[in-house]
Order: C-alpha cells, then sequence, then structure tokens
C-alpha cells in the first residue's frame, strides 16, 4: 500500500480522526493510538492556547501524531484568517483545516468564504485542508488557488450518513490535482473502505468512533477499513457489470466470415 | 417581519386545544418521524405522550449521543446585582419586595471571579435585574470588558436592550444572551407584569430578533414554567425557536427551563409542571430540534439532574449562587431562587465522569469572537 504525501508529509495512514465528543480525553487518546491515525484535528475552541498545559494537547503528544488545528466556529473568512493566525503561533504549526460553516445547524461550509480564506491562508504560508460541500468546480478553484488537499463532505458532519454525495465524489477524485479526503458523514467502517474503493486519498472520521460503545474497537475497525479500501483500490477492483457474457460469443460469427 | 407578526398569527386557546386533543397516534408518528415538525413536537408534549416517556427517553439519548456526544457544558451565573425597578410578581428581585439591594462594584466582581476561575469555569453567565441607573447598559459593558480576558465565554441574562448595544457588548467580548419571555399569552403577561420597562410584551417578544441582526453567536430561549399552562407557552417557545432558525440561520440556540421555585414574594405557581412533565418536555425538545442545545440549572434537584444528563441535556451550571456577591463578597445577601442542587462544581463532574461524559470547561475562544 502506497504511502499518502500531503503537505510537507509523508502517511502511512490514510484515516484522518477528529477529537471532539469522547466520553474522556484518555479515551479519545485510546481510540486514536488504536487507529493508527496520524493525522489529528482539534477545535481551537476546545483547547486553551494560552496555557500549555491543555488537557486535550497532551493526550495528542505522540511523535507520530500531526495535529491539525481547525477553525470550527468561525463564520467567514476573516475570521477564519485570525483564528488560524493565533492557532499557528499558539501551537507551532502551519497546519490548518479550513472550516467556515456560519449556519450552526447543520454545519454546512460556506463555498464562498472557504475559498476567500484559502487563498488569503495559502500566501501566509499554511498547509490548508478546506473543509468544502462535494462540489467538483469548487474543489478545482481550491486546487488552484495552493491548497494541500481538498476535503469534500460524505454527508452532513456527524450524520453517519455514509457518501450522500458519492456521484460528485467520484467526479472530484478524477479531476483532482490534489489528495481527495472524504470528511464529515462516515458512520461505519463500511462507508470508509467505500470511498477508499472509490479513489479517495484518505478519509477523516470522528463522530463515528467518538460516539461508539467502543471507541478503541471502532478505531481498530476503521484502520481496517480503510487499508483494505486502499489496497483494493490499488489492486483494482472486478468491473461491475448488470449485462451478462454471453457463453455462447455473440460475434463468433466474424470469424467465420 | 418579526416573530411578533408570527406569534400573533396564533390564538392562545386554539393552540392550547390542539395540543390536549392530540392521540396515541399522533405521538407514534412524531416519534417515528425522520425530522420532526412543530406539529409533532405539540404531539410529544401533550398528554398523549405520557404513556411514551420511555420511547422518547431512548430517542432523545441517541439524538443528543449522536449530535453532541459524550460531553456536557459547564458554565456557571454570576449575578451582579438584584436592583430592579420591575414589579414581575412571581420574582423575588420584584422592587416592591423589601430586601437589601446590591449591585457589585467592579472591585467586588473581581473578587467574585478569582473564586469562579478557581473552581475551573471558563464560561461565565452574568445575571442581573433590571435597573437602568444601577446595572444599565454601561455598567454592563464595563462589567464584560472587566471578566473577558478571564473567560473563553461570557454570556448575559439581562434586561433587553437595543440592537445597537448588542452590537457593541459583542464587541466588548459577549457571546450569548439569554432572553425568556416568561410567558407568552399576551394578557396574562400583563397581569405579571405590571409595572416597569418589562411591562412592554413586545418589546421583549421582539429581542431575539434583534440579537439575531446584532450578531450575537447564541441566543437563550425559554418560557416561566408555571405561569401558565406549561405546554401551550412551551410550543410557542418551540414556534419561535422554528423561526429564528429560518431567519437567523447564523446564530445557534439554546433553550433553557426555569421552573418557578419557592422564594422570598412567595408566589404559587398557576399551572405547575411536574418532574414527569420537565422530563417530557426536555426530550421533546430533543426529538423536535436534535441540534439546540438544552441547559438545565442548579434549580433542579440532584436525581433530576443526575438523570436528564443522559436524555438530551448539554449544559449544566454548578455551585451556583443566586445572590449579588455569594461567591466572595457577602454570604446569604438574598436569593433570587433556592438552588435545588447545591454540590460542589467538583462534585458535580465526579457524577457526570462516572456516567461516562467529559465535562467541557471550554467550548469557545478569544480568536472566534
Amino acid at each position: 500500500m502506497s504511502v499518502l504525501n500531503l503537505g510537507d508529509r509523508e502517511f502511512k495512514s490514510r484515516l484522518f480522526t477528529g477529537t471532539g465528543k469522547f466520553a474522556s480525553n484518555q479515551l479519545m487518546e485510546d481510540a486514536i493510538l488504536a487507529s493508527e491515525s496520524e493525522l489529528v484535528t482539534v477545535a481551537l475552541r476546545r483547547v486553551d492556547l494560552k496555557s500549555n498545559v491543555d488537557d486535550i494537547l497532551k493526550h495528542l503528544n505522540h511523535p507520530h501524531i500531526q495535529l491539525l488545528p481547525n477553525t470550527s466556529g468561525v463564520r467567514n473568512a476573516k475570521e477564519a484568517v485570525f483564528a488560524a493566525q493565533l492557532a499557528r503561533e499558539a501551537l507551532q504549526t502551519n497546519w490548518l483545516k479550513l472550516e467556515i460553516h456560519p449556519d450552526p445547524k447543520y454545519l454546512l461550509p460556506d463555498p464562498v468564504e472557504t475559498l476567500k480564506a484559502a487563498e488569503e491562508l495559502v500566501k501566509l504560508g499554511f498547509i490548508v485542508l478546506p473543509y468544502i460541500q462535494a462540489d467538483p468546480v469548487l474543489c478545482k478553484r481550491l486546487e488552484e488557488v495552493g491548497t494541500a488537499a481538498v476535503m469534500p463532505l460524505g454527508a452532513p458532519i456527524g450524520s453517519n450518513q455514509g457518501l450522500q454525495t458519492k456521484e460528485m465524489l467520484r467526479i472530484i477524485i478524477e479531476q483532482s490535482n490534489v489528495p481527495v479526503v472524504v470528511d464529515a458523514g462516515i458512520g461505519a467502517p463500511s462507508h470508509a473502505a467505500d470511498a477508499m474503493e472509490m479513489g479517495a486519498d484518505a478519509v477523516l472520521v470522528n463522530t463515528a468512533i467518538a460516539v461508539s460503545p467502543n471507541p478503541v474497537e471502532m478505531g481498530r475497525a476503521f484502520k481496517m477499513a480503510v487499508e483494505a479500501g486502499r489496497m483494493a483500490h490499488e489492486a483494482q477492483l472486478a468491473q461491475t457489470g448488470t449485462v451478462a457474457e454471453a457463453s455462447s460469443p455473440l460475434t463468433a460469427f466474424l470469424d467465420e466470415l | 417581519m418579526t416573530f411578533e407578526s408570527k406569534h400573533s398569527s396564533y390564538n392562545w386557546d386554539e393552540v392550547k386545544e390542539s395540543i390536549y386533543n392530540k392521540t396515541a397516534a399522533d405521538v407514534e408518528r412524531a416519534l417515528l418521524a425522520t425530522r420532526a415538525n412543530l406539529e409533532d413536537f405539540k404531539a410529544l408534549i401533550s398528554p398523549a405522550a405520557q404513556p411514551y416517556l420511555e420511547q422518547m427517553a431512548a430517542k432523545s439519548r441517541a439524538l443528543t449521543l449522536k449530535r453532541f456526544g459524550k460531553v456536557m457544558q459547564m458554565y456557571i451565573p454570576l449575578y451582579l446585582s438584584n436592583a430592579c425597578a420591575n414589579a414581575c410578581v412571581y420574582c423575588g428581585f420584584n422592587h416592591s419586595n423589601d430586601i437589601q439591594r446590591i449591585t457589585l462594584t467592579l472591585d467586588q466582581v473581581k473578587q467574585e471571579i478569582a473564586v469562579i476561575k478557581s473552581m475551573g469555569f471558563d464560561h461565565l453567565l452574568l445575571v442581573t435585574g433590571e435597573h437602568p441607573k444601577d446595572c444599565g447598559f454601561s455598567y454592563l459593558k464595563d462589567v464584560i470588558e472587566l471578566v473577558k480576558p478571564h473567560f473563553s465565554q461570557v454570556s448575559i441574562e439581562v434586561q433587553p436592550m437595543k440592537t445597537e448595544e448588542y452590537k457593541e457588548l459583542v464587541d466588548a467580548g459577549l457571546n450569548t444572551v439569554y432572553i425568556y419571555q416568561e410567558t407568552y399569552h399576551k394578557e396574562r403577561y400583563a397581569v405579571y407584569h405590571p409595572a416597569g420597562k418589562k411591562s412592554n410584551f413586545s418589546f421583549r417578544l421582539e429581542t431575539p430578533d434583534r440579537l439575531g441582526e446584532a450578531g450575537v453567536h447564541k441566543v437563550g430561549l425559554g418560557c416561566l414554567l408555571g405561569l401558565e399552562d406549561w405546554r401551550t407557552d412551551s410550543f410557542f417557545t418551540a414556534a419561535h425557536l422554528d423561526y429564528l432558525e429560518k431567519n437567523y440561520w447564523r446564530t445557534r440556540y439554546s433553550i433553557s427551563f426555569p421552573r418557578l421555585r419557592p422564594h422570598a414574594g412567595s408566589f404559587e405557581p398557576n399551572s405547575p409542571a411536574s418532574d414527569r412533565d420537565l422530563a417530557q418536555l426536555i426530550m421533546a425538545y430533543r426529538i423536535f430540534n436534535p441540534d439546540v442545545d438544552l441547559s438545565l440549572s442548579t434549580r433542579e434537584s440532584v436525581k433530576f439532574r443526575d438523570n436528564m444528563m443522559q436524555l438530551g441535556i448539554t449544559a449544566m451550571s454548578a455551585g451556583s449562587k443566586t445572590e449579588p456577591g455569594g461567591y466572595a463578597v457577602y454570604n446569604k445577601a438574598l436569593e433570587q431562587f433556592k438552588v435545588a442542587d447545591d454540590r460542589s462544581p467538583e462534585v458535580v463532574c465526579d457524577m457526570i465522569k462516572a456516567k461516562g461524559y467529559e465535562p467541557v470547561w471550554k467550548d469557545w475562544d478569544d480568536c472566534l469572537q
């Protein structure tokens, strides 16, 4: 299975994880370690940037884990750029998951503000991973302004609905020159495997692991599903079809002519 | 257009009748709905839903877990003043009550927040009566500026203000405004609020519209359970939420459940809501709206809070003092209401953890303000 080149790093694991909704920070750490995830997103709103003993960050302090601060809570590009700069300074990383969802109900991303902020943040030297709608044109526009990846949604955050946007994801994967990370909506390992089989470069999973009665086992299950899906993609899946192949060839007569 | 035009399109008695006429079939339909609507909400708060509490609890719990996870937001109120020019017949701060009136000075506020910080809190709720001279807009602005460097999230539960004033307070660091209509029954509202600025029903009713326009991040709604028929008032609160979500879609919302408690003025609730009723109401809200914050204060008992925290509630206060200066400056001046859960924040947190939940102290940041 090939490694993933993203930003300035190589990732052995193609499973990215989140840190919200866990029953305790210890359980979060255990689940993330079991998942073998190497890119972990954390909401700025949840960490204490002023203190150097924040409990969430303490539990994520492992050499193989790249922190991916996210801007959840901002409502426009201006707020996002401001928050990103504070995060870079406090957390000493230029990695950023750009999330601008002004709608607090479904947490759906604002495409206009996301593109605006992405352009500015790339210029400021950030490795930008934007959370966006599964919109193929928007993904190309983000690629053009220099984002390190695109992170289209499978379904609304936390909905566990799976790949509701599958047909658009296919187009995005086909057209993209940067890694495609399917973010949000992945509720089961089978959804993750499906995304990977389709050719997604990685998936980001949070709720399905955090809210499971056994987050550690679920983290491990997602790891296996992501690996299986990626391996299958690399090994090339058998074609599926609805037309049966006739056992007596239909065009055999051509040889007789 | 504001919510007032929507409000006046409803007739209280008709709404009440339609709630009480809901049937078991209506409740079952509401429980099966993918996305419940206001008619489903009526069914879920109706007497017909009483035999379905167990199913409601299961659904409410599952929806809350999925949307919010195994976490509980922690906040604490800081009563700044009990000075009040209003005459709310049910309230201990009523201006005609002969009690000692206290408004904390900025120095006293500093003493209070030092104690609050030592308890671990990072989300602070400022509370006052309504007294323009003692604790009006400029006093509140001064207090917000004073406390903001010490807290990630600052909320207020005070008199309604103008849009421009809210904008200024947001710039000073205000995040959330709680504004309870008390009752949506316009005629009865006048009976409960006979004098003072609060007697203006419409100005209060339109406050969430002004908050939406001012860009306040979160708005808390509620009605005072026990004043009028709690089911009908709760329907109006849910309709208010529904209207606000459609019109001010960038704003986050929260529902609180203030229930009348014994106090110095001794007011008897007209339509008391029992524990069972309140549980039904909380679960109905969750099924109606999987995304709204549901908050439960220390007005409620230990047993009720410890159990409801897993059935829909997403935010809790702990260790609350409901008199100005109660944390550090004074001891027992005069409370607005008696707290039923007087456990320390530490004990409440141990309970939350024992239930398999993580207490969340910080869920906002200056960089987002």
